[in-house]
C-alpha cells in the first residue's frame, strides 16, 4: 500500500489557508515565516527544540487555525531575506500584515522602526521619540521586544544611547550580526561574547 | 476554544485517513477521495466546536467521501478489477490482498471493519464516526467478519 500523496500544491490552490508558513535555515538560524493573505505577518527564530510548535499554536490561537505549510506563499519573503543575507539587498519590498502587534504605541514604534535605514541606527529614546513619546523609552524597548517581524522590521538598528547594544529577542549573537552584515559593527567583532 | 495548527492534523492523521480510504473504496479512487477529505476538512475546520476528537473528525469526514465514491459508481462490490487473477483465496498471504477483501464488503460492513481493525477504532468511535448506534456497529463488524471468513477464509475476531 502505497502512503498518501502531498497535498500541498491542493492546499494552494483551495484558497482555504488562512495563515501559510515555511521554515527557512539562515545565516542567524532556523526562522519560521508565515503570511496571511495580507502579507508576511511574523518571522520567528525557531532554534531550540518546542519553538517551532509553540509559534504555530501562537499563530492558530490568535490568527485562524487553518495554518498550513505552503512553502510556495513564502516564496516571496525567502527571496528577499535571501538577497539580504547574500549581500544584495538593503531594503525589503514586503507587503506586511501587522495583526499579530498591539495597536497604539507599540505599533507605531514598530513602523517607525520600519523605516530606519539599512547601516542606521536609533536611540531606544529615540525611537520612542518618533513613536510620539521620547519619555517612554522603557515602553519603546517592550514594544521592540514584541516585535514579531525582526530583520524585516529592523528592531536589531535600535541602540542604547551610549553604543550598548540593549536587548534582542533572537539573542544579542544575532542583533549582533545583523549589525555586522550592515556595517555598524566591525568584522571581528561579530564572533565575540 | 483553542483548536490545533490544521498542519499538526495532517502530520498525525494523514496515514490513517488514507489507509482507511483505500480499504474503503480501493487504492485507484483513495487518493482523490484523500484529496476531498482533507479540503473538506480544511474548509470546515475553524467551525468546528470541539478538539477532543479530531481522528475520528477526519474519519467521519472520510466515510462521507467514501458514500459519495460508492453512489458515483452505483451499487456493487468495490475493486473486483485489482483482485488478483488466482483468485481470494490466495489473498490471505498478503495484508494489502486482505484489504482488497475487505473492499469488497457492502458499504456499511467495509466502514466498520476498516475502523475496528485498520484503525484499531473501539466500538464507541466506531459507531460515532459512521453516525449509527454503537450495536449496530458491532453487528456491522461481525457481519462484515463472517463474510470475510465464509467467502475469503480470513480469521478474525472482533
Amino acid at each position: 500500500m502505497s502512503g498518501p500523496p502531498d497535498l500541498t500544491e491542493a492546499f494552494e490552490r483551495s484558497g482555504l489557508i488562512d495563515v501559510s508558513y515555511v521554515v527557512e535555515d539562515s545565516p542567524v538560524g532556523r526562522l519560521l515565516l508565515a503570511a496571511t493573505g495580507d502579507g508576511l505577518v511574523c518571522l520567528h527564530y525557531v532554534d531550540q527544540d518546542g519553538d517551532l510548535e509553540l509559534s504555530l499554536e501562537q499563530l492558530a490561537a490568535r490568527l485562524s487555525p487553518r495554518v498550513l505549510l505552503a512553502p510556495r506563499r513564502l516564496d516571496a519573503p525567502r527571496r528577499e531575506l535571501d538577497e539580504f543575507f547574500g549581500g544584495s539587498r538593503r531594503d525589503f519590498d514586503l507587503p506586511l500584515d501587522y495583526s499579530l502587534v498591539k495597536p497604539g504605541f507599540t505599533r507605531r514604534v514598530l513602523e517607525q522602526t520600519a523605516r530606519i535605514p539599512f547601516g542606521e541606527t536609533v536611540s531606544y529614546k529615540g525611537i520612542a521619540g518618533r513613536a510620539g513619546n521620547d519619555r517612554a523609552f522603557r515602553a519603546a524597548g517592550t514594544a521592540l521586544g514584541s516585535n514579531p517581524l525582526p530583520i524585516v522590521v529592523p528592531c536589531h538598528r535600535v541602540l542604547h544611547a551610549g553604543g550598548g547594544l540593549g536587548g534582542y529577542t533572537g539573542g544579542l549573537d544575532i542583533k549582533r550580526k545583523l549589525l555586522t552584515i550592515e556595517g555598524v559593527l566591525p568584522e571581528q567583532l561579530a564572533g565575540r561574547g | 476554544m483553542v483548536l490545533p495548527p490544521f498542519q499538526t492534523l495532517l502530520d498525525s492523521y494523514s496515514h490513517d485517513v488514507h489507509r482507511f480510504l483505500v480499504a474503503n473504496v480501493g487504492a485507484t479512487d483513495a487518493d482523490d477521495c484523500y484529496q476531498e477529505t482533507w479540503i473538506a476538512a480544511l474548509r470546515g475546520y475553524p467551525k468546528l466546536q470541539h478538539a477532543t476528537n479530531l481522528r475520528g473528525w477526519l474519519l467521519t469526514i472520510a466515510s462521507r467521501k467514501a458514500i459519495d465514491v460508492h453512489r458515483a459508481r452505483g451499487r456493487g462490490p468495490v475493486a473486483v478489477a485489482e483482485l488478483p487473477e488466482e483468485g481470494v483465496v490466495v489473498a490471505r498471504e498478503n495484508a494489502d490482498d486482505l484489504w482488497t477483501a475487505v473492499a469488497a464488503l457492502p458499504t456499511k460492513q467495509r466502514a466498520a471493519v476498516a475502523l475496528r481493525f485498520l484503525l484499531d477504532a473501539e466500538y464507541p468511535t466506531v459507531a460515532a464516526t459512521m453516525g449509527i448506534s454503537e450495536a449496530a456497529a458491532r453487528r456491522n463488524v461481525h457481519e462484515g467478519l463472517k463474510r470475510l471468513r465464509e467467502e475469503h477464509g480470513h480469521e478474525w475476531t472482533a
